[in-house]
């Protein structure tokens, strides 16, 4: 299996209303160790997702928010968030947490993982893609 | 073309689970190949053989199963998000303590990497849910 496909995983829920984030996150934990071109879509109420200061103590669930933290050792270092459905939320990029990668390619130098991006950019970074997973 | 599945909703909650079954028999009956069904979140439900949904009414887990059996179909159901539910095999009821499965013969658990493969594999993946 040498081909690479660019695979997008498209996360449009809050975060523990329903178990689609969480299982998201780990489908794409697992689909890290198979080296493909991996990006991750924040739009709609999934924003909420990257949400900082998470504090699920009240209801009794798990805060799942700091693996989020560690995608970058997974190589996972593309997650684009899309800027009206912040703007719709009364959120910015400051509201977010501060996701980093050390970038390989430029001599492990430390970047922002999260990418604000319009609708119709976002919608153009779809088109590009190979496979699509929606949760 | 060759297709994947994946089926993020429960049977009988919601309509997924039908969406997906009619998806790929009309594929298969024009001659497309389906890779693999990968059952996620809810859908891993699907999988249980002992849900008796009522007598005039689908039984879904009966109509994937049959038409598994028809063209050699690979459902696979995912064993994190079957874990959680409580969707079991001889192999996971032992490992887990268990002390029954609820499997259907017609499907295996195996890891979230099938789906990936699948991805990879297929011509498009198709998912069923919200």
């Amino acid at each position: 299996m040498s081909e690479i496909k660019k695979f997008m995983y498209i996360n449009r829920k809050a975060p523990y209303g329903t178990v689609y984030a969480l299982e998201s996150l780990e489908v794409v934990l697992i689909g890290a160790a198979f080296d493909q071109d991996v990006s991750l879509a924040f739009l709609d109420d999934g924003v909420f997702q990257l949400m900082k200061g998470q504090d699920t103590q009240g209801v009794g669930m798990k805060n799942f928010s700091p693996t989020y933290s560690a995608l970058g050792d997974y190589d996972v270092t593309k997650l684009y968030v899309e800027q009206e459905s912040l703007d719709e939320r009364g959120l910015t990029l400051d509201d977010l947490l501060p996701l980093k990668y050390e970038d390989e390619d430029d001599d492990w130098a430390e970047k922002d993982s999260i990418k604000l991006v319009s609708r119709e950019e976002l919608a153009g970074l779809m088109e590009d893609q190979d496979v699509l997973l929606n949760f | 073309m060759k297709f994947a599945i994946q089926i993020n909703e429960g049977p009988y909650q919601h309509q997924a689970v039908d969406s997906a079954y009619q998806f790929a028999k009309a594929a298969l009956d024009k001659g497309h190949e389906i890779f693999r069904v990968f059952f996620y979140h809810d859908g891993v439900n699907t999988a249980t053989r002992l849900a008796v949904p009522p007598q005039d009414d689908r039984n879904l887990t009966k109509l994937w199963a049959e038409l598994a059996e028809q063209h050699n179909l690979d459902m696979v159901v995912c064993v994190a998000a079957a874990q959680r539910r409580g969707v079991a095999d001889e192999d996971e009821m032992k490992r887990n303590g268990k002390d029954a499965n609820n499997i259907h013969p017609a499907f295996r658990i195996s890891g979230l990497g099938q789906l990936i493969e699948a991805g990879i594999a297929a011509d498009r993946v198709m998912v069923f849910g919200d």
